[in-house]
């Protein structure tokens, strides 16, 4: 075995995680579902499945029909909303668990 | 200077820069090679996956589509984008925390076996063999169309190149390249679209414009007098004309939401993207690097679809109802085809037949001729190949329908800046940037190939004492085999190619996608499950794929798609086979040794080493 410097892994056992990894990866799960979920509405959601009706509405200021432009624009803005939220996000979880690097 | 001047000029000093930074990051190591050193920033990084990721297809032929396709080109965009955000919320952070060298290797060693590692290979080099020959081809048809020269010796141009910067420097020379290239192509896609959305909307802003009035120089000739939108002008041109409205589908909702995962999934499993994130130093710097890699994606990606409607209106304006024959000077008024259109008649990606010969270029729904691509009787400067308007007579079967035009989705990009009438350094800039695009995505990929021989085939399975000496030698002989490979590909591409590149994608989605993201998540899986899994997902899919597309393309609609599904969103079902077999196969075998689940533990958090390999 070579050295292990984590506080997580001292504790781990072989059935698992040790309780604070186990919280970590709760939380670190919770946080992708929550992002996933905004993903899948913006882009499977409001793009594809009820892209009929937003189409009715127009984005406020320009003449965009509403569904269009989440599927040609606005998702794409939102993915890299997420990607940043998550890399904050995780960055603070990281921290507050003791587990960020250096 | 003309065009060709001022491309040799773009082309030659893109070309001198690359040299110089293949010169200057020479690779010393494997691990040089492979990964960089492993201390790339992250936004080197970022700009490096960027143009890693967008290819000869992204920066020439998107737009294009899109301008076709209107909403329905919607899911190259969200597909494309959308997985980055499954890359980097998934995959990325636990794969730089793992800190390997080559995609294989992760499925090799997470689930402890050589079989499920040459599986990896298999689908590696499948996925990455291709896909770069389509970028060889673009760099091609870049070369003809603006130095004419054949496609031949453009492909070899090209091929030195990538073989000097990517035999030298590997993933350390390939980094910076990419960087540069990535300056170059959104510079040179963003100039032409800026100038259009001012020419045609008043507003500098493409992404705005494109939602805006039509005003400015050409936006109110457009307009002729009506204050009217632009997307609202282009639902009535196409109102008008018979095809249907811009910005609404008409793909089956099943289809297009299957296409588009099969997309997103896709992209998070290309192992070209994928060993990216392996040259950051930690694991806060692979989240990092993934959102600025998507933020220098989305400009170029919510860029191209208003570019396609900017060229599309354009194109219904000009050429629709158009006369093909220069008018006389007594006849000033009436409306002839732009000059731009005979250029692009020349190289054969447009085409023109006046069915109902009345001189006129009628543009309907439809195909105007069988036989996919235009084949024309002579060359352009045979006089002997010409019609009764001077038109370039094609050899095709000609269809009943009342289309007459011919346009490839390709030339939209490339035409811009003749459509906007733009000074001929743009053209020759656009034309550096395809090359800086397609070259880019080529190095990448080349890369994949290389270590996968190197690394995954010698090192870690054939000829496991060589030297780290040796597999150095070896990866840059594999790459300069590999890009030879490509070249001959992009040469003489064999009939498949263009109907294959798409599904790269729906295989990197049932084959990788799956194996990386069960064994992150799940602990329980183990190599029996992995290695079934890959398998029924990649036999699957391509299975369906060469049965529509090769074996008996007739069938290929709806009517006999399993689930409504085309190929391109097949990889969707794929991947849900591959997580039933691979979840199913896991369940009734043992579970994976300790060891292995320890590699899991440590990968789930960023602080700490990974286990060694070689535990057992």
């Amino acid at each position: 075995m070579e050295t292990r410097e984590s506080t997580i892994q001292d504790v781990a056992s072989d059935s698992g995680e040790a309780p604070l990894a186990r919280a970590y990866w709760r939380a670190n799960r919770l946080v992708m579902l929550g992002l996933l979920v905004v993903w899948f509405a913006v882009s499977f959601g409001c793009g594809i499945l009820f892209v009929k009706p937003l189409n009715r509405l127009q984005m406020p200021g320009t003449d965009f029909p509403m569904g269009f432009w989440f599927a040609q624009i606005g998702s794409v803005l939102a993915f890299v909303v997420l990607v940043f939220a998550y890399a904050g996000i995780m960055n603070r979880l990281d921290r507050h668990f003791g587990v960020s690097e250096e | 200077m003309d065009v060709k001047a001022w491309t040799f000029v773009f082309a030659g000093l893109s070309f001198g820069l690359y040299i110089a930074i293949a010169i200057w990051s020479r690779a010393r190591s494997t691990k040089d090679f492979y990964v960089a050193g492993g201390g790339v920033s992250p936004l080197a990084n970022g700009m490096a996956t960027a143009s890693d990721w967008m290819s000869a297809a992204s920066f020439l032929s998107m737009a294009g589509m899109l301008s076709f396709l209107g909403y329905d080109g919607s899911v190259y965009l969200m597909g494309a984008t959308g997985g980055f955000v499954l890359l980097a919320l998934l995959l990325a952070p636990y794969l730089r925390k793992f800190g390997r060298f080559t995609v294989p290797d992760f499925v090799g060693e997470r689930y402890d076996s050589k079989s499920a590692r040459l599986v990896a290979v298999v689908c590696a080099l499948f996925i990455s063999l291709t896909y770069v020959s389509g970028q060889m081809r673009g760099v091609g048809v870049v070369f003809s169309r603006f130095l004419e020269v054949p496609v031949e010796t453009g492909v070899v141009l090209g091929m030195a190149i990538v073989l000097l910067y990517a035999v030298l420097g590997g993933m350390k020379g390939i980094t910076y390249t990419q960087v540069a290239q990535y300056c170059i192509l959104i510079f040179a896609f963003l100039v032409p679209a800026i100038f259009l959305s001012i020419l045609m909307t008043g507003n500098p802003v493409p992404q705005l414009g494109f939602g805006g009035m039509l005003q400015g120089e050409i936006g109110t000739r457009i307009a002729g007098g009506e204050a009217i939108s632009l997307l609202a002008k282009l639902n009535q041109l196409h109102a008008d004309l018979g095809f249907a409205p811009y910005t609404s589908g008409s793909k089956a909702t099943i289809d297009v939401f299957a296409i588009t995962l099969a997309l997103m999934v896709g992209t998070a499993g290309l192992p070209h993207v994928i060993v990216r994130f392996y040259t950051v130093r930690r694991v806060r710097d692979a989240r990092l690097s993934a959102g600025l890699a998507l933020l220098f994606i989305a400009v170029l990606y919510t860029a191209a679809p208003a570019i396609g409607a900017f060229s599309r209106v354009h194109l219904l304006d000009s050429v629709a109802g158009a006369r093909y024959a220069a008018p006389a000077a007594s006849e000033d008024s009436v409306k002839a085809v732009p000059e731009w259109f005979r250029a692009w008649e020349d190289i054969g990606l447009i085409a023109w037949v006046d069915k109902n010969a009345d001189g006129v270029i009628d543009y309907r729904p439809g195909r105007a001729f069988g036989g996919g691509t235009p084949s024309f009787v002579a060359p352009p400067t045979d006089g002997a190949g010409r019609g009764a308007h001077g038109e370039r007579i094609v050899a095709n079967p000609i269809l009943e329908g009342p289309n007459e035009l011919y346009v490839d989705f390709d030339i939209m990009v490339l035409a811009t800046p003749e459509i906007a009438g733009l000074p001929d350094w743009v053209i020759a800039l656009v034309a550096a940037g395809g090359l800086a695009a397609a070259l880019s995505t080529a190095a990448g990929l080349l890369l994949v190939i290389s270590t996968a021989i190197s690394h995954d085939l010698l090192k870690r399975t054939f000829l496991p004492r060589i030297s780290d000496r040796q597999e150095l030698l070896a990866a840059r002989l594999a790459a300069a085999g590999a890009v030879c490979l490509a070249g001959y590909l992009g040469i003489r591409p064999p009939g498949f190619v263009a109907e294959v590149v798409a599904f790269a994608f729906g295989l990197a989605a049932s084959s990788f996608f799956p194996v990386l993201f069960l064994g992150i998540f799940t602990r329980r899986m183990n190599r029996q499950g992995a290695i079934a899994g890959m398998a029924t997902g990649f036999l699957f899919t391509a299975g369906y794929i060469v049965h529509f597309k090769l074996l008996d393309p007739a069938a290929n609609n709806a009517a006999h798609w399993w689930f409504g599904i085309s190929p391109e969103g097949i990889g969707v079902v794929g991947m849900l086979l591959h997580f039933v077999v691979a979840l199913t196969v896991a369940y009734l075998t043992p579970p994976p040794p300790a060891h292995v689940q320890e590699i899991v533990t440590s990968i789930r958090v960023p602080r700490g080493a990974t286990p060694a390999r070689h535990r057992h």
